[in-house]
C-alpha cells in the first residue's frame, strides 16, 4: 500500500467560525493503481490532494505513504518527501515564465543538488519521455497549453516519484490536449506509476480503474458492484 | 549558489528600472562616503605634505629657551651649552630608526649676503657638515658639493639653493661667481636642489610662514668657515632622517634627550627639542576629520535609507512571487534554499549599486578636488569596505523579507492568483 490515510479531518477557521472541509475521509491506495477523484466544486478535493501531497496537514487522522508515518515529520523532511516521493502537476500547469523548458524540469534536480551537468541530461530524459525533447530551449509563452502542462508533468516526475498526483490537469485544455495527457498518464501507469487524479469531466474520469466521489468533504467509492 | 547569482540578476535585468531606482539610495550614500573620504585623506597627506616635506623624514632638533628658539644672531652663548662632539653625533647616527643625521648653525642674515648690488635680504645661511645635504633630502642641480679639502682648509667656498641663486643672479649661471658674505668673498661652487619639488596650497598664515622660509633663499657653507665670518663655539642644531614618517616623534625625541644629557646651562628652560611636525600634522587633521565623522554619519543615514528602500522593493517581490514561492516549496524547495535565493538578490542588488556607488564616488571626488585645488586620495581599502558594507546592507535588509518569504505556506501561496 503506497497511500493509506484513515479518518482524515480539515478544518479551516474563518474569524472563530470553524468550516469543516473534509470530514472523516480514509483512501488506501496500493502501488501502480490508477485513481481518479470526482465531484463538486468546494468538495473538498484539492485540499485532500494537497494533504496527500504533504503541502498541508489534516486537523485530524493519520497518514502513511509508503510505509511512513508523514504527519510525525518536520518541515525539512516533508521537503525532502515532496522533492522525492511524490511529483505533483498543477491545473494551471505553473511554470517559472522566464525559465526554458528544460530548466523548468531542471528545478527539482537543482534541489536534490545533482550537478549541472548531470541535471541536463536527467532533464532532457525526463522530456523524452513526455514527448518534447525538441521544445527543450523554449520558454512557456512559446509553447501550446498541452505542450506546458506535459513539461509540467516531465517535472513532476524527474526525481522518479512512485506517485503522481494531479489537480484538474486537463482542466485548462481542450479536448484534444486534453486527451493526449491523459495517453501520458496510461503510458506513465503502464510503466509503473501510481497515479491520483482530480478531474471533474467524467469521461476521463471513467479511464482510470478507481473512480472516487467527493461530496461535500467525505469520500465514497464508486466500483462495479460495490454502492455508494 | 552560483545558480542563485545568475537568477538573481535575470531577475533585476527584467526590471532595470526598479533595480536601478532600488539601487539608487545605496549608489548615492556610497558615492557620498567615497567622496568624503577620499578629499579628508587627500587634505590630510597635503597638510603632512606642507609641513613635513615630501617624504624626506627630516625632524630638527634646535635649543630653546622655554617655546623659543635661541637665536645667536642676537644673544650671546649661555654658559653650560658645549658644542656637539662628533662622537655624539655618531651615536645619534646608531640610534634606532635614525637613518642619518646632519649637525648644521643657521642664522637669518638680513644685510650680509651681496652679489655685487644684490642682497639677499632675509635669506638664511647655513654652515653645515658633509652629510647635511644628504640627510636633508637636497640634490646638486649643478656645480659641485663641498670637498673634504674645503673643509679641511677652511675654504671660503658657497653653495646656493636655486631660490638664493635666482634673487642674487637674475637667472644667471652662479657657478664660479663670487658673492660677499658679511664682507669676505665666497666663490660659488654648486647649487642644489629639493629632490622633490611639490607646489604646497597655502591657506593659513603658518603655512604662509612655513612657505616664506622655504622660499626666501639659502647659503651653504662649510661649517668650518662658520668662526671666520660669525663666531666660535657657537652651539649647532641637528637635522635627522628618519627611516619612515611614523618614527619622526620618537626620532627627534630621542635625540633631543641624548643631547640634553650634555646641558649644564643654569637656566634649564634652555633644552634641546625636536620640531614635532608630525605631531602638528595630526592635530590639524584630527580637527578637520572630526567635522568630516559628521558628514560620514549623513552619508550613512543616506545608506540606512537605501537599505530600507532595498527592504521595502523586496518585500513587494515577495508578494509578486508569492505563487512562485508556493510552487518551488511544493515540488520540494527546502525553507533554506527560498531564504537563500531572496538573500542572494538582496545582496546582488546592493552589491551592484555599492560598486556603482564606488564609481560615482570616485567621479564625485576627482570633481571636489578640481574645484578645490586638493589632489583627493582614494583608498583601496575604503573602496573595499565599502562594497562589502554594502554587501552587508543587503544582507540585513534582505533578512526580513527572505524569511517572509522562506515561510510562506505553500497552499496560501498556490492559491494566491
Ligand atoms: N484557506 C481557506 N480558508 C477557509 N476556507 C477554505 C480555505 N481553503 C479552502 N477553503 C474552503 O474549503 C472548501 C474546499 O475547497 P477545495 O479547494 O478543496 O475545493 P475543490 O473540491 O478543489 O473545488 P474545485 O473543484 O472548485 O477546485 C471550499 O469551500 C473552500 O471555500
Ligand atoms: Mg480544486
Amino acid at each position: 500500500m503506497i497511500l493509506n490515510l484513515q479518518n482524515i479531518y480539515k478544518d479551516y477557521y474563518q474569524d472563530k467560525l470553524v468550516v469543516p472541509v473534509l470530514k472523516d475521509v480514509s483512501l488506501q491506495v496500493y502501488e501502480g493503481e490508477y485513481v481518479a477523484i470526482m465531484g463538486p466544486s468546494g468538495s473538498g478535493k484539492t485540499t485532500l490532494m494537497n494533504i496527500i501531497g504533504c503541502l498541508d496537514r489534516p486537523t485530524n487522522g493519520t497518514y502513511e505513504l509508503d510505509g511512513r508515518n508523514i504527519l510525525g515529520l518536520n518541515d525539512k523532511t516533508l521537503s525532502e518527501v515532496r522533492l522525492n516521493s511524490v511529483g505533483f502537476v498543477f491545473q494551471n500547469f505553473q511554470l517559472m515564465p522566464r525559465q526554458s523548458a528544460l530548466e523548468n524540469v531542471c528545478l527539482p534536480l537543482v534541489y536534490a543538488g545533482i550537478k549541472k551537468k548531470e541535471r541536463k541530461k536527467r532533464a532532457m530524459a525526463a522530456l523524452e519521455r513526455v514527448g518534447l525533447e525538441d521544445r527543450a530551449e523554449f520558454k512557456p509563452t512559446q509553447l501550446s497549453g498541452g505542450q506546458k502542462q506535459r513539461v509540467a508533468i516531465a517535472r513532476a516526475m524527474v526525481n522518479h516519484p512512485k506517485i503522481l498526483l494531479a489537480d484538474e490537469p486537463t482542466g485548462a485544455l481542450d479536448s484534444k490536449s486534453g486527451s493526449q495527457i491523459m495517453e501520458l498518464f496510461h503510458k506513465l501507469n503502464t510503466e509503473g506509476v501510481t497515479i491520483v487524479m482530480i478531474t471533474h469531466d467524467a469521461r476521463i474520469g471513467e479511464e482510470a480503474e478507481r473512480t472516487l466521489h467527493m461530496i461535500d468533504g467525505m469520500l465514497s467509492e464508486k466500483k462495479e458492484g460495490r454502492g455508494v | 549558489m552560483l545558480e542563485n547569482i545568475r537568477l538573481s540578476f535575470q531577475g533585476i535585468l527584467s526590471h532595470k528600472m526598479r533595480s536601478f531606482l532600488t539601487m539608487l539610495g545605496i549608489i548615492i550614500g556610497i558615492a557620498a562616503i567615497i567622496a568624503i573620504v577620499s578629499t579628508i585623506q587627500g587634505t590630510n597627506k597635503q597638510i603632512e605634505q606642507n609641513l613635513i616635506g615630501s617624504g624626506d623624514n627630516n625632524v630638527d632638533v634646535q635649543l630653546y629657551q622655554g617655546d623659543y628658539v635661541l637665536d645667536f644672531s642676537y644673544e650671546p652663548i649661555p654658559a653650560g651649552i658645549p658644542v656637539i662632539a662628533q662622537e655624539v653625533l655618531e651615536e645619534i647616527r646608531q640610534q634606532e630608526h635614525v637613518e642619518d643625521a646632519s649637525l648644521y648653525r643657521k642664522r637669518q642674515d638680513y644685510d650680509g649676503v651681496y652679489y655685487r648690488d644684490t642682497s639677499l635680504s632675509g635669506g638664511y645661511v647655513y654652515g653645515v657638515d658633509s652629510r647635511y645635504f644628504s640627510a636633508c633630502g637636497l640634490m646638486m642641480k649643478k656645480g659641485r658639493g663641498f670637498s673634504s679639502e674645503d673643509y679641511a682648509k677652511s675654504k671660503k667656498v658657497c653653495i646656493l639653493d636655486k631660490n638664493s641663486e635666482k634673487v642674487l643672479f637674475e637667472g644667471a649661471d652662479a657657478v664660479g661667481k663670487t658673492i660677499e658674505l658679511r664682507g669676505e668673498p665666497f666663490v660659488v661652487v654648486g647649487v642644489v636642489t629639493e629632490k622633490e619639488a611639490f607646489e604646497p596650497v597655502i591657506s593659513t598664515m603658518d603655512e604662509y610662514y612655513t612657505y616664506m622660509e622655504q622660499s626666501s633663499g639659502a647659503v651653504y657653507l662649510p661649517d668650518t668657515v662658520w668662526p671666520i665670518i660669525y663666531q666660535y663655539d657657537e652651539p649647532q642644531s641637528l637635522v635627522l632622517k628618519a627611516e619612515t614618517t611614523s618614527d619622526m616623534t620618537s626620532v627627534g625625541k630621542n635625540a633631543a634627550d641624548l643631547l640634553n644629557g650634555y646641558l649644564s646651562a643654569e637656566d634649564s628652560s634652555i633644552q634641546y627639542k625636536a620640531e614635532d611636525l608630525m605631531e602638528q600634522a595630526k592635530q590639524i587633521q584630527q580637527l578637520s576629520q572630526s567635522t568630516n565623522m559628521m558628514l560620514i554619519w549623513i552619508a550613512g543615514i543616506s545608506l540606512l535609507v537605501g537599505g530600507i528602500g532595498v527592504m521595502n522593493i523586496m518585500l513587494v517581490s515577495v508578494t509578486e512571487r508569492t505563487a512562485e514561492i508556493g510552487l518551488k516549496k511544493a515540488i520540494g524547495a527546502r525553507k533554506s534554499y527560498i531564504l537563500g535565493q531572496f538573500l542572494t538578490e538582496a545582496v546582488v542588488l546592493t552589491s551592484i549599486g555599492g560598486i556603482a556607488g564606488v564609481a560615482a564616488g570616485i567621479i564625485l571626488s576627482q570633481i571636489i578636488s578640481r574645484a578645490n585645488g586638493i589632489p583627493a586620495q582614494i583608498s583601496i581599502p575604503a573602496l573595499i569596505l565599502s562594497v562589502v558594507f554594502s554587501m552587508a546592507i543587503g544582507i540585513i535588509f534582505g533578512l526580513l523579507p527572505s524569511y517572509k518569504a522562506a515561510n510562506l505556506d505553500p497552499i496560501e501561496a498556490l492559491r494566491h492568483e
